[in-house]
C-alpha cells in the first residue's frame, strides 16, 4: 500500500452560529482556552464537518462531491491549513497548492509582472524559482503582451488565468481544485484539464471538489461524497457519482410528488369551457363533471408511482375515473407540454379512432407511453375527458408533471432512436458507455447483470 | 515568541517582496511619487514649527533651538511609529482575502506595515541628516541611531500584532485608536523637550516611547547619549509588549479566518 498524501481523522469543523453575540465571553474563552467552541450552547453552532475520516494515497486523484453546505468548502480549507479542526486531525505530505480563489493575493495597482513574483513567493517559492519559472507562467496565461499592465487594468477572465497560471507553476505535491474551472473560454478550460491531466501522469495527487460531476467521473480515481457534514459514501467515481445522482433525483422526486398531491386545491377554479389555446399555457381544472377523473397517478414499469425517468424508460399514466350516471358520448385524452408550455404531444381516443360505448360507475383508464423519448427537463401533463364535440367534462390542465434526467446532455425535446456511424478518414475513439440511471426503488426483481 | 520569530524569519522574502509592492502600489498614480516619503513629515513639521513659532510663541524653551531641527528629530520617528499602528488596524481586515482563501502567515501583514513605514522613515533620514550637518549639530552620536530604532521596531511591531489582532475581533479599536495615537503623541516629548524632574517626568517616564524619542533627539540634536537607562528600560519594555503581541496573535490565529 502507498502512502498518503492527505490523511483526516475524526476530522470535525465546528463553526459559530452568532458571530458577534457572546462575544466578551469567547474571546476571554479563546485566550484562556484555545477554543471558541467548547463553551457554547449546540444552538449557537453549526457543525460543518462530522466526524470524517479518509485517507487519499499519492498520486490520486480525488474527487469531492456533495450539495452546497454539505462540508466541501469547509474539508478544502482544512486541508489547505487555513483553517484547523475542531477535532480531529489532518495531515497533509508534501508541498501543497490550493486553487480555492485565483489571484487572490493580486494587488490591482501593481503590474502583473511584479505580482506573479509576489503570488509565488506567496505560494512558497523561493524568488529564483519564480524567476526561472516566469517565462512559463506568462505564456500559459497567454498574457505576454500586458503582463507590464496594472492588474486593475486586466479583465476577470485575465485575472483568473494570470492566478490560475502561478498557483499551477508551484509544482505542488497536492493540488487542492475548488470548482475553479468554470472560468475563462472553452479554450483555457480545456488547456487547464490538460494540466491537470499532466499532473495526474506524474504522479501528483490532486483533490477536485466540483458539482461538475461529469469531469469528477472522469478524472478522479476515488470520490467521497458529502451530505450535511459526513460522509455518505466513498469509493469508485462512477459507483458514488451514480449514487448521488440517484439520491439528488430522488429529492426532486419528492419535490414533485409534494406537488402532485394537491390538485384538489386547483379544483375550486370551475372555468366554464373557455378553450383559449393559443393565449398562453395556464394551470387549472375546469368542467361538467359527469365523468370526473378523481386521480391521475404516473407508474414506471414495476406499477410503482414515480416522477423522475430517464429516456427510453416505460411511463404508464393511469386515471382513476367516476361517472355517476352512465354516459356514452366521451373522450379521454392528454397532452404532453414542456415546462414552458410548449406542446410536445397530444392524443386522445377520438382521434385513435376507439368507439365510446358505456362509462359508469369507476373504472380505470391507462395509457402507456412504452419508450419514453424526452430529453432532460421538466414535462407538464393535461388529462381530459369530454365530449366528442369537445364540450369538456372534466379538464385538467397542467396539474400534473415529471421529470426527466439523463446522463446524455443532448438539447432539444425529443430523441429519437439515433446512432452515429464514421467512415473513411474520420476516425473517433467509441465514447466510453453511459448507462442511464436506475431509479427503481429496492432490488431489482429479475435483472441480476444491473 | 520564538517560534514567531522563526516564521518571521522564514517568511522574510514574502516580507521582502510585500513591503516592495506596498510602497509602489502607494505612490503609484501620484505626481510626486516616492517623494511623498519624506514630503510627509516635512508638511508635519512645518505645520507645528508655524504653529509654535507664530501662534505660540514663547512656550519652548531656549535649549531647543533652533526649534525646527529639534522638532525634525522627533517627529521623523513618530510618524513611523504612529503610521504603522493606525495602519495596522485595518490591516488583517483589508487583507481578509488572502487569510481566507490563501495559506498565509498572517502576522506577515502587520509586520510588513510596520516595514513600510521604516522604510518612509529610512528614506527621511538622510534629509534630516543633512539639514543637521547644515547646522553644524551633526556628531558622533547620530552613529548610535541603530540602537533607538531596533527598540523603536520591536515595540511598534509589538503594539501593531497586538492592534491588528483584536482589532478584528472589535471593530471599534479602529475608531478609538486615532484619538488614543494623538494623546500618545503628546504625551511623548516630540513637541517638547523631556522634562529632567517633576510631576511630568513621572509620568512620562511610564511610556516607552518617550525614551526611544529622546534618545533619537540627544543622538542628532544635543549630540550626547545620556539617557542610556532609559532606553534600556525602554527596550524591555519593547521586548515584552512584542512577546505579549505575539502571544495574543498566536491565540487568536485560528479565529483570524473566521471572522476578517
Amino acid at each position: 500500500m502507498t502512502a498518503a498524501a492527505v490523511t483526516a481523522r475524526d476530522l470535525t469543523k465546528i463553526y459559530r452560529r452568532f458571530l458577534h453575540r457572546n462575544q466578551f465571553r469567547t474571546l476571554k474563552s479563546a485566550l484562556l482556552s484555545r477554543s471558541l467552541i467548547s463553551d457554547l450552547r449546540p444552538d449557537q453552532t453549526f457543525t460543518a464537518l462530522d466526524s470524517v475520516s479518509f485517507e487519499v494515497p499519492k498520486g490520486a486523484t480525488f474527487g469531492v462531491i456533495g450539495e452546497n453546505g454539505s462540508g466541501k468548502s469547509t474539508l478544502l480549507k482544512l486541508m489547505a491549513g487555513i483553517t484547523r479542526p475542531t477535532r480531529g486531525s489532518i495531515a497533509v505530505d508534501g508541498r501543497i497548492s490550493a486553487l480555492i480563489e485565483l489571484g487572490a493575493g493580486f494587488h490591482p495597482e501593481i503590474s502583473g509582472r511584479e505580482n506573479v513574483a509576489i503570488n509565488g513567493i506567496m505560494l512558497g517559492l523561493t524568488r529564483r524559482e519564480v524567476a526561472e519559472r516566469f517565462d512559463a507562467i506568462v505564456a500559459f496565461a497567454e498574457l505576454e503582451r500586458f503582463i507590464d499592465a496594472p492588474v486593475k487594468t486586466y479583465s476577470s477572465g485575465m485575472y483568473m488565468r494570470l492566478g490560475f497560471s502561478v498557483a499551477i507553476h508551484v509544482e505542488p505535491d497536492v493540488l487542492l481544485i475548488d470548482e475553479v474551472l468554470a472560468v475563462g473560454d472553452e479554450a483555457f478550460t480545456r488547456k487547464c484539464l490538460d494540466k491537470i491531466g499532466e499532473f495526474r501522469r506524474r504522479g501528483k495527487t490532486i483533490v477536485l471538489v466540483s458539482h461538475s460531476l461529469g469531469l469528477v467521473e472522469k478524472m478522479c480515481d476515488d470520490v467521497l461524497w458529502l451530505r450535511s457534514a459526513k460522509v455518505a459514501d466513498r469509493g469508485d467515481s462512477k459507483r458514488v457519482v451514480d449514487a448521488y445522482l440517484t439520491y439528488v433525483a430522488g429529492g426532486e422526486e419528492a419535490l414533485l410528488a409534494r406537488e402532485h398531491g394537491q390538485p384538489e386545491a386547483a379544483a375550486a377554479l370551475e372555468t366554464p369551457a373557455a378553450d383559449e389555446p393559443a393565449t398562453g399555457y395556464q394551470k387549472g381544472r375546469w368542467g361538467s363533471h359527469e365523468i370526473e377523473i378523481a386521480a391521475v397517478r404516473l407508474l414506471d414499469d414495476r406499477g410503482h408511482e414515480r416522477h423522475v425517468y430517464v429516456p427510453g424508460e416505460r411511463l404508464t399514466i393511469a386515471l382513476t375515473v367516476t361517472a355517476a350516471a352512465p354516459v356514452k358520448d366521451f373522450v379521454f385524452g392528454i397532452g404532453l407540454f414542456t415546462a414552458d408550455g410548449t406542446s410536445v404531444y397530444g392524443t386522445n381516443t377520438h382521434l385513435e379512432d376507439f368507439v365510446p360505448a358505456r362509462a359508469e360507475g369507476t373504472g380505470e383508464v391507462l395509457l402507456h407511453l412504452d419508450d419514453l423519448r424526452l430529453v432532460e427537463g421538466t414535462y407538464l401533463l393535461d388529462v381530459a375527458v369530454h365530449r366528442r364535440d369537445g364540450t369538456p367534462y372534466d379538464y385538467h390542465r397542467g396539474l400534473y408533471s415529471f421529470r426527466m434526467k439523463s446522463r446524455i446532455k443532448d438539447v432539444g425535446v425529443y430523441r429519437p432512436a439515433h446512432r452515429w456511424e464514421f467512415a473513411g478518414g474520420v476516425e473517433l475513439q467509441a465514447a466510453a458507455p453511459r448507462p442511464e440511471l436506475d431509479l427503481h426503488e429496492g432490488e431489482p426483481p429479475d435483472d441480476p447483470a444491473s | 515568541m520564538i517560534t514567531q520569530l522563526a516564521t518571521l524569519l522564514r517568511y522574510r522574502m514574502l516580507i521582502h517582496s510585500l513591503v516592495g509592492r506596498e510602497l509602489k502600489a502607494r505612490y503609484r498614480g501620484s505626481i510626486l511619487g516616492f517623494f511623498w516619503s519624506f514630503v510627509n513629515p516635512l508638511l508635519l513639521l512645518l505645520t507645528y514649527w508655524l504653529v509654535f513659532t507664530y501662534m505660540l510663541p514663547g512656550v519652548r524653551a531656549k535649549s531647543v533651538e533652533p526649534y525646527f531641527l529639534f522638532l525634525f528629530c522627533g517627529i521623523l520617528p513618530w510618524t513611523w511609529f504612529q503610521s504603522s499602528v493606525a495602519e495596522s488596524a485595518g490591516v488583517l481586515i483589508a487583507g481578509g482575502n488572502l487569510i481566507k482563501k490563501v495559506l498565509f502567515p498572517a502576522e506577515v501583514l502587520p509586520v510588513v506595515t510596520v516595514a513600510a513605514n521604516m522604510v518612509h522613515f529610512l528614506f527621511g533620514l538622510p534629509i534630516l541628516l543633512l539639514f543637521l550637518l547644515w547646522n553644524g549639530h551633526l556628531s558622533a552620536t547620530a552613529l548610535l541611531l541603530p540602537i533607538p530604532m531596533l527598540v523603536q521596531l520591536v515595540f511598534t511591531i509589538g503594539i501593531a500584532l497586538l492592534v491588528s489582532a483584536l482589532t478584528v475581533h472589535f471593530r471599534d479599536i479602529s475608531s478609538i485608536l486615532t484619538h488614543l495615537l494623538h494623546i500618545w503623541f503628546f504625551a511623548t516629548p516630540v513637541l517638547y523637550a523631556m522634562p529632567e524632574s517633576g510631576r511630568m517626568h513621572s509620568v512620562l517616564r511610564w511610556n516607552p516611547m518617550a525614551h526611544v524619542l529622546v534618545s533619537y533627539q540627544e543622538m542628532l540634536f544635543f549630540g550626547t547619549f545620556r539617557h542610556h537607562r532609559g532606553l534600556a528600560l525602554a527596550a524591555l519594555a519593547s521586548i515584552v509588549v512584542f512577546a505579549a503581541g505575539a502571544w495574543l496573535f498566536d491565540r487568536l490565529r485560528d479565529t483570524l479566518a473566521e471572522e476578517v
